[in-house]
């Protein structure tokens, strides 16, 4: 029996194959999905800041890119898998509302994935596959057996990348 | 002025802040009732402080659609306000407001320009408590609206909240007309703003 393992969001998980691993309702958040194709180990972490080094209060290590993708190799190599095999899949970022606002948060989304694939180049993490940007939040499951990213959309067909 | 952590908030300035949320969540109730020309009843809000991981299942779950209505405020105090209702509840707002039932699942262009308004009396009339209340100015920008699923209009406010802890503040306030229609409120002020909000009401930080 396969099980659906769920990561909130600053969260994240490793996940074995036949399981899999979801996330629910991403909007400029990203989750990140990693895996070993041979081991078939994987993980997903749900990303809510790009940075964690430019903000005081920032113990909690899945709430950024940069930390929770350094703690979600961690575990994931911890399971088993290969570190030089691992392989990224990216999803999320969205820009949720359009309005102009003195905040550089509208744009957060957007850093967020920037800030995610500058950390996952520097740790030489391919990515195969993205679905970033945009303005609709999306759900995602992702299988560690096939290496498929499932997103789900408010009134769209589920796809998968 | 000192700063205020939300994650080492003492209980004083959680019932205050309480307090804020009560009365203007009352407001926007008040306006809510004028604006349909009925009576809108509404239960004690509950006001309560979560942890990222637990958002989705404090409210109706992540996946369900909702309507949020986000805007930013200037002036004393800085940061941003939202408006969340669920899609069905929006539905029957709009329709009892232009004075014909919605059909379809989908909103019309006139039916989301009408909802934008409803979420924008609703947050000025809790932002125009919240000013009274303290004695500062408040200036709201135009409102921005989208209807998507929970998890990801809340990821905006949580986001604001996560540049300042681990935790986020979040009101819930249901009303009553025919059908209980369930809101919530998030007032993200920023770390400077809650200071001068307390201090406005004489409490000491």
């Amino acid at each position: 029996m396969s099980v659906e393992i769920k990561v909130g969001m600053a969260d994240l998980n490793v996940c074995v194959s036949p399981d899999r691993i979801t996330t629910l309702g991403l909007g400029s958040c990203v989750g990140i999905a990693l895996r070993d194709p041979v081991t078939k180990i994987g993980g997903l972490a749900h990303i809510m800041l790009p940075d964690s080094t430019t903000i005081r209060n920032n113990s909690n290590i899945p709430k950024f890119a940069d930390t929770g993708i350094e703690e979600l190799v961690k575990q994931v190599t911890r399971k088993g898998a290969n570190r030089s095999r691992l392989v990224a899949k990216i999803a999320g970022g969205a820009q949720m509302f359009g309005f102009n606002s003195n905040s550089e948060m509208v744009r957060v989304g957007e850093r967020n994935v920037q800030a995610t694939k500058k950390k996952l180049a520097e740790l030489r993490i391919p990515i195969l596959a993205e679905d970033t940007g945009k303005n609709f939040g999306r759900t995602v499951i992702f299988y560690p057996e096939t290496g498929d990213f499932v997103i789900r959309a408010v009134g769209k067909q589920e796809y998968k990348i | 002025m000192g700063e205020i952590s939300l994650d080492e908030m003492s209980n004083e300035y959680f019932d205050v802040l309480r307090e804020l949320g009560n009365i203007g969540a009352g407001n926007a109730t008040t306006a809510l009732a004028q604006m349909m020309q009925c009576k809108v009843d509404m239960a004690v809000p509950k006001v309560q402080l979560l942890e990222f991981k637990e958002l989705g299942e404090a409210m109706v779950g992540e996946e369900t659609v909702m309507a949020g209505i986000y805007l930013g405020i200037e002036g004393d105090i800085k940061g941003s306000i939202m408006f969340l209702l669920e899609k069905a509840a929006a539905k029957h707002l709009v329709g009892k407001l232009m004075g014909m039932e919605s059909e379809g699942d989908e909103f019309t262009d006139m039916e989301f320009s009408a909802l934008k308004e409803v979420g924008n009396i609703i947050t000025g009339s809790y932002l125009n408590s919240l000013s009274s209340i303290t004695n500062l100015a408040i200036y709201p920008s135009v409102p921005d609206l989208t209807v998507d699923m929970a998890g990801a209009i809340l990821s905006v406010p949580a986001i604001e909240f996560a540049a300042l802890g681990d935790r986020m503040l979040m009101i819930q306030t249901q009303f009553f007309d025919e059908m209980v229609l369930d809101g919530y409120f998030i007032l993200i002020p920023d770390l400077d703003s809650y200071g001068r909000m307390l201090a406005a009401l004489g409490i000491n930080i």
